[in-house]
């Protein structure tokens, strides 16, 4: 049996440090990773995977704590992915999330990983997406990413969780403002976190605001749980209206208030991520979500199969500094090196058409 | 394939255990392996040996760093080390122990699996040297 043969084996049997081996092989993209990551497809697709995010200090290291500890006086087992995306120049960084998470320290059954950038963002959704399918295969119930919410990067990192939980701290009113577009998208679950902390009120109002406006003057309800008449009342809704949901549940996008610190708030809010889960699975767009997700990653895969390719044919061609400086001197132009350095590529694939034909 | 461009990085514990609460040292060695381009994960303060021992493995560090200013070395430090080897990872973690350690405690916590031991006033550029030829190769 091979070493990365056994270390699957020793995965799939639950053994700690095997997954935490895998993980490492799939962040630094050792050489096998991909035969590794690609024998766990198959022991995977039963976990919830969950994304929390929000603005740095929102309180989602002590949120996703709690979590942790509520999953596990459940009897359910968890993964947790801290992601901090911020690296300074050096490439170097200090993970802190790791260090709020300490209700549930001594229990395995907890299994935290802190990752960082490595100085290419692009690379992290891949490698939390594999990360995922690890834990999943090793057999964990639910999966947790933490990660700050700012830019497209992270909202790709999320897009790897079925649920989404957006911390919304109170006194974000500003902030609101200027992420809506962004936040909106991508949160199927506000979390009004710091719910001790004055203005609350006024946060939860001005998201619920904002859930109502994307709704187009709250048709849905406005938030909260759907009741039976909302459901029944699509029954007749009129499809000139609202043609792609006609007949599909629709989701609106709950909000829960919470104080992470003392535990409070908790069960609602895994309430509301099992409602959400329900939604995904009676509407069809867990299938949809999944279906996405993998199309994604299978472009990125190729992507990065065909850039390989480009790059050895570039060295073959004398690496890009020369071409570059050869182009300075008037002596050639950037279309003519780029159908130069391709064409035995393209030669190659005519041939096979040929030969297929 | 020759996309699988490696993406390694030296991946470190700074780990405070029991009663000790002096963490000036951790936090500077902390840092000072986050500025050399290291991955850092700081314990916090007052860990069991246990948790200790779980973070190492969980985060699969390459270096383990105990920083005792205490007295309590020789008790807590073999229990992570017996910790480490219990999840088959003593083997390739390094193993650094910094803080107040007298010169006569050494050799045995040398005997228990420990790589160096830093001291008060050790050179960072010293330490952070040591990590980067005896960090494990795995
Ligand atoms: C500052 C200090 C404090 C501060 C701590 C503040 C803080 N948040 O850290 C305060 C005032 C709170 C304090 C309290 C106490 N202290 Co005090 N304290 C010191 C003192 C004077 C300096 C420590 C320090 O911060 N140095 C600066 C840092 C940067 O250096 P460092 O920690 O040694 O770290 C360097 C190296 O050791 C090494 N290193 C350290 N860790 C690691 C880890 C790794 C992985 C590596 C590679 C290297 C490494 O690299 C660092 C940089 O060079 C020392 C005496 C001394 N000279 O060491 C006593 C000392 C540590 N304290 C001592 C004592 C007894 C106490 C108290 C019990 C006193 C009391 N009776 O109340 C309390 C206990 C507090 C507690 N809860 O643990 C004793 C310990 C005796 C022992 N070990 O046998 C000492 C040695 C003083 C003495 N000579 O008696 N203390
Ligand atoms: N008052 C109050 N403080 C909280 C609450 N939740 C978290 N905090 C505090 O907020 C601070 C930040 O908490 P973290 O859990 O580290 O926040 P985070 O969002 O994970 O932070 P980053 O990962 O650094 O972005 C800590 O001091 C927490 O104790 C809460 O519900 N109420
Ligand atoms: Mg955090």
């Amino acid at each position: 049996m091979s070493a990365d043969e056994e270390l699957l084996e020793d995965l799939l049997a639950g053994k700690h440090r095997a997954l935490a081996r895998v993980i490492s092989k799939i962040e630094n993209r050792s050489p096998g990773y991909r035969d590794l990551v690609s024998e766990l497809y198959a022991h995977t697709g039963d976990a919830d995977v969950i994304g929390v995010t929000g603005s740095p200090g929102a309180g989602k290291s002590t949120l996703v704590d709690k979590l942790a500890e509520t999953y596990r006086d459940r009897g359910e087992t968890v993964g947790v992915i801290a992601i901090d995306p911020s690296s300074p120049f050096t490439g170097g960084a200090v993970l802190g999330d790791r260090i709020r998470m300490a209700s549930t320290v001594g229990d395995m059954d907890v299994f935290v990983r802190s990752m960082s950038a490595r100085g290419t963002l692009g690379g992290l959704s891949t490698a939390t997406a594999d990360a995922v399918k690890a834990m999943d295969a090793f057999g964990k119930d639910k999966i947790i990413i933490e990660t700050v919410g700012a830019g497209q990067n992270e909202i790709d990192i999320v897009r790897t969780a079925d649920t989404v939980a957006v911390l919304v701290p109170p006194g974000s009113g500003d902030e609101i403002q200027t992420l809506k577009a962004g936040i909106l998208e991508i949160a199927d679950v506000f979390v009004v976190n710091k719910a001790d902390r004055d203005g609350a009120d006024r946060t939860v109002q001005e998201l619920r605001d904002m859930i109502q406006l994307d709704e187009g003057g709250g048709m849905a309800g406005g938030s909260g749980h759907h009741s039976q008449e909302v459901i029944d009342a699509h029954d007749d809704w009129d499809p000139e209206d609202d043609i792609d949901e006609a007949d599909a549940e629709t989701w609106s996008t709950p909000i829960v208030e919470t104080v992470a610190t003392r535990g409070e708030g908790v069960d609602d809010l895994l309430e509301a991520f099992a409602d959400h889960r329900q939604y995904l699975v009676d509407s069809g767009e867990h299938a949809e979500q999944v279906r996405g997700r993998y199309a994604e990653e299978i472009r990125t895969l190729l992507r990065e199969d065909v850039n390989a390719v480009l790059e050895d044919r570039l060295a073959a061609a004398g690496g890009v500094e020369d071409l570059a400086e050869a182009v300075r001197q008037g002596e050639t132009d950037p279309y003519s090196i780029a159908d130069d350095v391709l064409a035995p590529v393209e030669t190659c694939l005519d041939d096979l058409e040929i030969d297929n034909g | 394939m020759s996309s699988e461009q490696e993406q390694e990085s030296i991946r470190c514990l700074v780990a405070k255990v029991g009663l000790d609460g002096h963490d000036r040292g951790a936090h500077v060695i902390a840092r000072a392996f986050r500025d050399a381009g290291f991955e850092v994960i700081y314990s916090g303060l007052h860990k069991a040996p246990e948790e200790i021992v779980q973070a190492a493995v969980q985060e699969d560090v390459d270096v383990l760093g105990i920083s005792i200013l205490s007295g309590a070395h020789d008790t807590l430090i073999p229990k992570i080390m017996d910790g480490l080897e219990e999840y088959g990872a003593k083997e390739d973690t390094l193993v650094l122990a910094g803080g107040v350690i007298p010169e006569e405690d050494r050799e045995e916590l040398m005997a228990e699996g420990v790589a160096a031991v830093f001291g008060p006033g050790t050179s960072i550029e010293e330490t952070i040297e040591f990590v980067r030829e005896n960090a494990p190769q795995r």
